[in-house]
């Protein structure tokens, strides 16, 4: 925090344009000092720190909502009910977390969103990128009109499409499949498209073209030299696309009745109502703690990448 | 491109034979680009007409039609309309959808202010980003089952909290007066961690000079953020209202798990929620369908105008 560290960086960050992330640039309240000429980037230490203990509380109530989900579910069914209540059980049930797989439909919710999440996402990025490729690279009359087209779905709501998507399914017998989830969405995410075709853009046409010359099969290019250059991107977009798919709720709701095709998020919705009743909310929190479990480890451990490509979808636009 | 250039260029010192022989290798090449190009873009054009333009027309004619959904289809003109705009369930619908986007002004200016907080040299920022963010990537089933119970009215987390400092809270989902602000309260918690990601990545590319240049002319950080950050930062605050504008017009997920009834006297009851519960729980397809349809509609109209607006808008520093 010394002025002689903070002036060079500020100077560095202005020659450079971009500058350095991680440095704070503006000081949202009006600095006190009269004669502070160059405290433009000068970060007041007690503003810093009202901030800190702000951020702090807001932190907390952030994250008490699911350390209350986990600790109501290591709770007895009567522990819910104390009252002051208690953050930390006593006892802990750990058997609650025996009983979700046993006497419930979790693990095969877990199954069937896996198989859904993992084949729409991989399959689709596969029919995506190829899409996006050919978008950007490849010469065919009218792609652009293609692409407005394809865009243009991004402008439907689902709720407008469900019912007569519904009734297409029911009359091949597809209701109380997994089916209707993957199908409709296995053929390509138009977000995803739009992503890579832009990204795309900054990879010269003059490399494909050399390709084309030297006689390489348009899949040849594709997989040899599309498909690295656009790594990131696509594990960027496939990791939203796998936590959209996975919290999904309103086309299984729809389609899943028979409750071991479920997927989880309609299984832990409905012993939400059930398990009401018999007051066992240990166990819906528990099975709750197992739906987000997941996406918690997957985020964690990508987190750099999740959050650069979030960042990314905004600047984009 | 290129290869009609290259062809052309070299005309003269050919002869007619070879330039024929040419075209027709390069127009063969081309069929075969053009061959390849439509394969690539196959599947999702495929998608496009079978799940959306196909299901699209059939929607605009089932919105005309009496009908359950199994049994026949019979036509009946415009009368799902005008039964729609006499039906004060689809009005009040509406009208909580509306409300709820409440949320989105609070939410963006919250956001906006932890944006500026995390943007400074504070200890633990990587930590309280990723606590912030946490509720983004959790189910939104899972979060409407926890909410749901935080608003209990004896038991809950919420109003346990509030009594902390002496507040004797409602019980939240079962009054008509605070169902609705239960549930925009929950969706700002939400969504906050994932809408302050975008405003710092924007505060963060705000070059620097600009400020300093401020601060030379001695503006005060109330002028600088009017003048300087929020003009810079437009671009995200367009994009997340209107993609919060389109996401909120389908709430649907918790209004179901947290109000399975609609709420106290229907005070909850979300438009989506509405056709839900018409198509596949009274089978009242055609009418749901017409719901549907001016959902759509609707959206498109409200993200055009956003669109219309900010091109008027449009405003850069340079």
């Amino acid at each position: 925090m010394s002025l002689n560290a903070n002036t060079a960086r500020a100077a560095s960050g202005a020659i450079a344009g971009a500058g350095e992330p991680d440095h704070g640039r503006k000081a949202p309240r009006p600095t006190k000092g009269m004669f502070k000429k160059t405290g433009a980037t000068q970060e007041s230490p007690a503003v810093n720190a009202v901030l800190t203990f702000i951020l702090s509380i807001g932190a907390i109530v952030m994250a008490a909502p699911l350390v209350w989900m986990v600790s109501t579910s290591l709770k007895t069914k009567e522990g819910v009910y104390s009252l002051p209540p208690e953050w930390i059980p006593d006892p802990f049930v750990w058997d609650t977390y025996v009983r979700v797989f046993d006497d419930t439909y979790v693990l095969s919710g877990i199954k069937n969103s896996l198989i859904v999440a993992i084949s729409v996402t991989v399959i689709g990025t596969v029919f995506s990128s190829l899409a996006a490729f050919a978008l950007a690279k490849l010469r065919l009359p009218g792609k652009n009109a293609i692409f407005l087209m394809l865009l243009s779905g991004m402008m439907v709501p689902f709720p407008t499409l469900m019912i007569p998507q519904f009734v297409m399914f029911s009359k091949i017998g597809w209701v109380d499949t997994l089916l209707p989830l993957i199908v409709p969405v296995i053929l390509g995410n138009v977000i995803m498209i739009f992503f890579l075709r832009q990204y795309l853009h900054n990879v010269p046409d003059s490399l494909v073209e050399a390709a084309k010359i030297d006689g390489a099969s348009y899949l040849k290019i594709f997989w040899t030299m599309i498909l690295p250059l656009i790594r990131p991107a696509i594990a960027a977009q496939f990791i939203l696309w796998f936590m959209a798919v996975w919290n999904d709720y309103l086309a299984p709701i729809i389609y899943l009745n028979s409750p071991e095709k479920q997927t989880l998020q309609v299984v832990i919705a409905n012993m939400n109502v059930q398990y009401a009743t018999q007051r066992d909310y240990p166990l819906i929190m528990a099975a709750s703690v197992i739906s987000v479990i997941p996406i918690l480890i997957v985020f964690l451990i990508f987190q750099r990448q999740i959050i650069e490509s979030i960042a990314l979808t905004g600047s984009k636009t | 491109m290129a290869t009609t250039t290259d062809t052309e260029q070299v005309t003269s010192t050919w002869t007619k034979a070879d330039q024929k022989a040419a075209r027709k290798r390069s127009a063969a090449l081309h069929r075969k680009e053009h061959g390849w190009a439509a394969a690539f873009m196959a599947a999702p054009v495929i998608g496009w007409v079978a799940f959306l333009l196909f299901p699209m027309g059939f929607s605009i004619y089932a919105s005309m039609t009496n009908w359950n959904g199994i049994g026949n289809m019979t036509f009946i003109g415009l009368d799902n309309y005008t039964r729609l705009v006499q039906d004060p369930y689809f009005w009040k619908a509406l009208w909580n959808t509306v409300f709820y986007m409440i949320g989105i002004p609070i939410g963006l200016a919250i956001s906006l202010a932890l944006a500026l907080a995390l943007s400074r040299k504070i200890r633990g920022r990587t930590f309280f980003r990723t606590v912030y963010y946490i509720p983004v990537i959790s189910s939104l089933a899972a979060i409407a089952i926890l909410w749901q119970w935080a608003y209990n009215g004896d038991f809950g987390l919420v109003n346990q909290a509030l009594s902390l400092v002496g507040i004797d809270g409602p019980n939240w989902l079962q009054d008509p007066t605070f169902a609705k602000p239960a549930l925009i309260i929950m969706a700002v918690w939400k969504g906050l961690g994932y809408s302050t990601l975008l405003y710092l990545a924007a505060v963060q590319a705000v070059p620097r000079s600009l400020y300093e240049a401020a601060s030379l002319d001695g503006a005060s950080g109330w002028k600088k953020f009017t003048k300087i950050t929020w003009p810079m930062v437009q671009p995200v605050t367009f994009f997340l209202v209107v993609t919060n504008i389109i996401a909120g017009s389908m709430i649907f997920t918790e209004i179901n798990i947290m109000t399975p009834t609609g709420g106290p006297s229907w005070s909850t009851a979300s438009l989506v929620w509405y056709v839900w519960n018409q198509a596949f729980r009274n089978l009242q397809m055609g009418y749901a369908t017409a719901m549907a349809l001016v959902l759509g509609i609707l959206v498109l109209i409200v993200t055009v105008i956003q669109f219309r607006i900010n091109r008027a808008n449009d405003f850069s520093i340079d």
